[in-house]
């Protein structure tokens, strides 16, 4: 009888608030720990944050560990790795749920080696198996071809989940919860890597993971300059450019706009897909968008398959007359 | 600088979807009548190595494991300018997970001693578990560095870009130390002529699982810690709605139209 038990959920800060993969996490720990009859508890390391407890118990959480330090401010990965590490060896418990984030799939990746078990990142589903009481874990593999069901043999079960795929509670300040300090525990030798600076890429305009319209380009695009009318087109609808890993490759455009498994998962309301095949690694980052609509010369091309609306040709010819269309029904 | 860069022999992930097929056991899938090749994050690793060795000099040694391994994929990073080939290959390692891999590689790494930066693909290209890396880093006790996108060698430390969301971490670190590298680094360099006939007269070393003090149950198979319960291939119903048109640009003005009547603009 494993002596691990109950469901903890890391959460992340970004700009002094808990993300909201975070609430998302603890979302689905709940619906887990329900049907395991187990508890939830949030850990919440970072600095000045005694405030935040309350809204993760508000989001499903029974139980929340808060690891309040300076040395925590900003994401060191040795200093976290350190403080999670002596935290859930204290809780030991049987699930620990992380985001898919810069942070978590690293610190997952790393923290599993060090509790002798191991970890599942980016995970689009999680329930439990009704037989072994096991968590099944599915996640995108083969670039997106497939997804498997995997289980975990040894305790804690660790899994990051990809941003969007589960759903946070509707937060209820009337329940209620336990808050526990924790001390961080931080192990000076085992400080070696060290972040010396951070550079932010600016954007103008509306960020791409927050856009509710998302206009990509990929390899057909055929260099920078197709990237400036994709962009006439986003202005016009609010939204932001995206776009495939060649044309990141190539250079047209930042690193930053690249969707896929490799650069940004998003879930756009509407997403445009300009010259883009539909790779399964690039559908990985864009699958999660309410409607697709691709605009390719080839009928056969995968992104035809995901897409709800769609225009066989061109897309030099397509897009200036479609913006301009847009921009006429936009006035009426 | 002596580099190991760990590399792995996959499926092609650049075959077409159609070829790809999951066996009926539904745990494995192969790219039918297209050849495997070195892993494509594998490479910007060995590329990552390379421009290390041009700006630093050292050894570059490539560690690949599997049960069967292809000398004609495995030696690519020798043609590409690597100096020596370490392989793990033996039906033993087969079917393992990052946990049973990559204690695999840490003991071979351990074998071999004598090397300031190990160099892993991000995730390999068939499984994403992005994990084998880590692990090796963990397992010896040494800083891992994620996602570079840049390595610059100083005297015994690194300088790391790390991609992130929003631009990137600049990372200092102590040597030794594992790094996973990023497509972001740059395309990986074509094998030369002159590369590709020097790779064929460096024989690889190989290390069966006695070799490395490797006990066959913590390897491949054997030693996974996460099972494969099922494989499966996520249906796509294609009911694009096609916007017609006897030109682009009408076709174009149609999409507009259907658009905006059902409300997604």
């Amino acid at each position: 009888m494993s002596d691990f038990n109950g469901i903890s959920v890391v959460c992340e800060l970004k700009d002094g608030s808990i993300s909201p993969i975070s609430f998302e996490g603890i979302g689905i720990a709940r619906t887990l720990a329900d049907s395991l009859n187990q508890q939830v508890t949030a850990i919440i390391p970072g600095s000045g944050i005694s405030g935040l407890a309350a809204q993760t118990i508000a989001q499903g959480a029974d139980k929340v560990i808060v690891i309040d330090n300076p040395e925590l401010k900003d994401y060191q990965p040795d200093v976290y790795l350190s403080v999670l590490q002596s935290a859930v060896n204290q809780l030991k418990p049987q699930i620990i749920i992380m985001g898919q984030t810069d942070t978590g799939r690293e610190v997952a990746a790393r923290l599993a080696f060090r509790l002798n078990t191991e970890t599942t990142l980016d995970c689009i589903d999680l329930s439990i198996d009704a037989d072994s009481k096991r968590l099944l874990q599915t996640k995108p593999v083969y670039g997106g071809n497939a997804q498997a069901i995997i289980v975990t043999e040894t305790d804690p079960q660790m899994v990051t989940i990809r941003t969007k795929a589960f759903t946070a509670l509707a937060p209820d300040t009337a329940r209620k919860g336990e808050v526990v300090n924790f001390p961080a525990v931080i192990d000076a030798s085992a400080m070696k890597a060290r972040i010396t600076e951070r550079k932010v890429e600016a954007v103008s305009g509306i960020k791409l993971e927050d856009a509710r319209v998302v206009v990509s380009g990929g390899r057909g695009i055929g260099g920078a300059e197709g990237f400036k009318q994709l962009e006439e087109l986003a202005k016009l609808l609010n939204g932001a450019v995206g776009a495939s890993r060649p044309a990141c490759d190539n250079n047209w455009i930042s690193d930053t706009a690249q969707v896929g498994l490799t650069g940004k998962i998003i879930a756009p309301e509407v997403y445009f897909a300009v010259a883009i095949s539909g790779s399964s690694q690039h559908m990985s980052g864009c699958s999660g968008a309410k409607t697709i609509i691709a605009i390719n010369k080839d009928k056969e091309a995968n992104i035809f398959k995901q897409a709800r609306f769609g225009v066989v040709g061109d897309w030099k010819k397509v897009l200036p007359a479609f913006t301009q269309k847009v921009k006429e029904l936009i006035s009426s | 600088m002596n580099i190991i860069v760990c590399v792995k022999q996959v499926i092609d992930p650049e075959a077409p979807p159609a070829s790809f097929k999951i066996d009926t056991a539904g745990t494995k899938a192969e790219m039918k009548g297209v050849p495997p090749v070195i892993d494509p994050y594998g490479e910007y690793a060995v590329e990552a190595a390379l421009r290390l060795k041009e700006a630093k000099g050292g050894k570059i040694t490539v560690i690949s494991l599997g049960s069967g391994l292809l000398r004609e994929v495995v030696k690519k990073p020798l043609a590409m300018g690597a100096d020596e080939l370490i392989l793990l290959d033996d039906p033993a390692y087969d079917g393992g997970d990052s946990f049973s891999t990559a204690a695999s590689i840490a003991l071979a790494i351990k074998k071999k001693g004598d090397f300031d930066l190990i160099l892993c693909g991000r995730e390999a290209s068939d499984t994403n578990a992005g994990q084998t890396g880590p692990a090796i880093a963990e397992i010896l006790g040494i800083p891992c560095i994620t996602l570079a996108r840049k390595i610059e060698s100083g005297d015994g430390n690194l300088r790391i870009e790390r991609v992130n969301s929003a631009g990137f971490d600049v990372i200092e670190t102590p040597l030794p130390a594992l790094v996973t590298v990023s497509n972001e680094i740059g395309q990986p360099r074509y094998p030369t002529i002159k590369g590709i006939m020097g790779a064929k007269k460096i024989e690889p070393v190989i290390w069966k699982p006695a070799d490395i003090g490797l006990e066959t149950s913590r390897a491949g198979a054997s030693g996974r810690r996460t099972k494969v319960r099922r494989l499966f291939q996520p249906v796509h119903e294609g009911k694009c709605d096609f916007a017609a048109g006897e030109t682009p640009e009408e076709m174009a003005q149609n999409l507009a139209a259907k658009l905006r009547e059902a409300k997604v603009l």
